[in-house]
């Protein structure tokens, strides 16, 4: 397959594992923040954490969006939903998220009328061929997949779809990254930065960090070798004393970022103040609402939002967790209590959240690797 | 899944306790298991159950026997390389095969939903009757049931097979031990991916064809060329090639290592599978099956499932290990793995 099995060629993956081992200095140890779940989620697919030397330490951060939504959203949006009137409609990896009484997916086996959607417009489709209803679209992500939701409701609009809404959950990634660097308890040395984010975004938005807080930041593709070569621009970097932001993933991210995307979300959105983020707390201007040109198609304006808010279990540590300050394995709840299928928190749900990546992915394996060195 | 009934016992330990059931107690994977094992087994077969198998072998009068039975509700009910009366059939005659045992004989269930066009139920019926005739199994009898216009997706239809073991294999995950090789008939996912294709839902379009057709000829093939070192075999349906896999770590206790290189995959599947975000793995297939045999006999086995045809893309796709225990693990090329578990939840309901 063009552009995937390249990215994977066992040969320049074992090249690039060897330059890493011969850019790292045995003598010290790096901690690397991968913003993004989608790189937690390539680098247990893959096993990349095998092929990188001990003194590399990956850290998981907030990028996974269900991971770091507060529940009570979820809650706010499912009471909307209790109207026999109104499909909800969400994208897959929403599906299984807790909520205080059970997920959407229970609320479904219950009578509520919850359908997967794979993108926006599939919302507006089923509206569409739903006259009699009122589909309300459970809009979640980064800058990612806010311009899809953006281009959505401008369809919305110029259609003239009245029986369609958007529950608004957009967050941006540079106050989260903000977060995590004035968190006390966090020493990083660099950053693997997101992908998908940086085509809508581009490069610049990160400037900030190498200037003011010295950190290198190399913008990163998904596939084994995407994650090995920034890597290596890291270490090159860190070796150089040097604090830049770099592009590894030119083949889809430019510097610039997708000026039309942009434009499409200024449009549609406005900063919130402040937005409570899972873990990480009130993050002032970190979220997006709908623009109030938009406001008939915003389910926050259109209905009544009882503004739930849910602490996480106590037991469960998912804000420590989301702030790279605890390993998946390290929280009190990790594969008793909260497992895939009955998961506590949504870290445990999502693809991207590192829980889950961890469980699928690593967990058991560590017992195993004298079992792999020994003979067939 | 069926296994050998054992009565007489006193009250069965019901360990299944979740308060409704949702659409993964369907999928094949995890929640099938905790519904079968917890609910099921201790009713049917008193507590603690042999390996469950796809289908059981029994003796009546002297005669061996092998039963199973499986109901299909797929949607759409036809879909690019079949339609659900085909499947009815061959998945009926891919779990008696699998189980070690030539399909003979299918019985029918319908269940209609008043105001299915007739044209639809004949084309159905034809496509039984074909597949039938293709896999030479007889169908003998049959019920009908129809039920209001609204209470049934257009039809379901269950089937019952019965065949007759084939002499010199025994089919048992208790025998599969460490060094034992993993072999694979063909590419995997292609009945999943078709299904979800086929629905419209994704405004994505593929060159796919679901897999679905009788293994049996390729299973006799590797009984005659293996026999006695033939120690398990299923046929991957839902919860995909992992899912069975993981099964069979959990009822032997020892761990299965698959070489992810392997592993064929259709670069249509891959892709839609990179694009979703699934694994090939937990996908569903059709007509592809799995086998273990024994490291002195998996070259003749691979010969002979590739010489048949429609095996010619069969590969062994790993070995048994003493570890992980229980577990399933796949290694790259470049030194790195992964865990792969059972289906959790179900990305594609409805699909067989």
């Amino acid at each position: 397959m063009k552009y995937v099995d390249e990215f994977r060629d066992p040969e320049l993956i074992n090249k690039a594992a060897d330059e890493i081992r011969r850019l790292a200095d045995p003598n010290r140890h790096y901690r690397l923040m991968e913003v993004c779940g989608g790189h937690t989620h390539a680098i247990y697919r893959f096993g990349l954490k095998d092929v990188l030397p001990p003194n590399i330490e990956l850290i998981h951060g907030p990028g996974c969006p269900v991971c770091v939504l507060p529940m009570g959203r979820i809650d706010d949006a499912l009471s909307i939903a209790e109207n026999p009137d109104v499909i909800f409609a969400a994208f897959g990896d929403m599906m299984r998220v807790p909520g205080t009484n059970g997920s959407p997916l229970e609320h479904k086996a219950r009578g509520m009328d919850v359908r997967i959607v794979y993108s926006p417009s599939d919302a507006i489709k089923l509206a569409k061929t739903n006259p009699q209803k009122h589909v309300m679209f459970f809009a979640i992500g980064f800058e990612t997949t806010a311009p899809s939701t953006a281009l959505t409701l401008q369809r919305a609009k110029s259609e003239g779809l009245h029986n369609f809404s958007v529950f608004c959950n957009h967050v941006t990634i540079i106050p989260a990254i903000r977060a995590i660097l004035d968190s006390p308890d966090m020493r990083l040395d660099g950053f693997i930065g997101p992908g998908h984010v940086s085509t809508v975004i581009g490069c610049r938005p990160y400037e900030w960090i190498a200037q003011n807080e010295h950190k290198p930041i190399v913008v990163c593709g998904f596939e084994p070798l995407d994650l090995l070569q920034s890597i290596v621009m890291l270490l090159t970097q860190l070796q150089k004393g040097e604090a830049r932001v770099e592009n590894q993933y030119k083949r889809v991210v430019p510097w610039e970022g997708n000026r039309a995307a942009l434009k499409a979300m200024a449009e549609t959105f406005q900063l919130r103040p402040y937005f409570e983020w899972r873990g990480l707390g009130f993050i002032s201007q970190s979220a997006l609402r709908i623009h109030e040109q938009y406001a008939e198609w915003d389910a926050e304006q259109r209905f009544h939002v009882p503004g739930i808010r849910v602490t996480d279990p106590k037991a469960a540590q998912c804000g420590e967790v989301l702030k790279g300050v605890l390993k998946p394995a390290q929280c009190k709840l990790f594969g008793r209590e909260c497992t895939p299928e009955n998961p506590v928190g949504a870290l445990m749900v999502s693809s991207e959240g590192s829980c889950a990546a961890y469980f699928n992915y690593e967990h058991r394996k560590n017992a195993l690797v004298t079992s792999l060195n020994a003979p067939a | 899944m069926t296994g050998e009934a054992k009565l007489g016992s006193s009250a069965p330990k019901i360990r299944f306790r979740e308060p409704q059931i949702e659409m993964a107690h369907g999928a094949g994977g995890k929640a099938s298991r905790r519904l079968v094992e917890g609910l099921f087994a201790p009713f049917f077969f008193g507590g603690s159950p042999e390996p469950l198998g796809d289908a059981a072998h029994l003796e009546i009068n002297g005669a061996q026997i092998a039963v199973t039975t499986d109901s299909f509700v797929v949607n759409p009910l036809v879909f690019p390389g079949g339609s659900i009366g085909e499947l009815a059939v061959n998945g009926t005659v891919n779990d008696l095969a699998v189980s070690g045992a030539r399909p003979e004989t299918i019985v029918v269930t319908l269940i209609l939903e008043a105001g299915l066009r007739t044209e639809v139920l004949h084309a159905e019926i034809q496509a039984m009757a074909n597949a039938a005739q293709e896999a030479d199994v007889r169908i003998a009898g049959g019920d009908t049931k129809v039920v209001e216009h609204g209470k049934a997706d257009s039809m379901y239809i269950t089937t019952t097979g019965l065949g007759a073991p084939l002499p010199g294999i025994q089919v048992d995950s208790r025998s599969v031990r460490p060094g034992d090789k993993v072999l694979l008939s063909g590419p995997i996912g292609d009945h999943g991916i078709t299904i979800l294709l086929a629905r419209g839902e994704l405004d994505m379009e593929g060159d796919l064809r679901s897999d679905t057709r009788s293994v049996f000829p390729m299973v006799r093939a590797v009984a005659q060329a293996a026999g006695p070192g033939v120690r398990w075999m299923r046929d991957p349906t839902r919860g995909g090639v992992a899912t069975s896999l993981n099964e069979l770590a959990r009822d032997c206790g020892l761990g299965v290592i698959l070489f992810e290189d392997s592993v064929p995959v259709r670069d249509a599947v891959r892709g839609a599978c990179e694009l979703l975000g699934l694994d090939p793995l937990h996908i569903a297939n059709e007509g592809q099956f799995l086998t273990v045999v024994a490291p002195d006999l998996a070259d003749a086995a691979l010969k002979a499932l590739q010489e048949t045809p429609g095996g010619e893309a069969a590969r062994i796709i790993g070995e048994i290990r003493e570890r992980p225990a229980g577990s399933v693990l796949v290694t790259t090329l470049y030194g790195g793995s992964r865990i792969v578990d059972m289906l959790v939840g179900d990305p594609l309901p409805r699909i067989c």
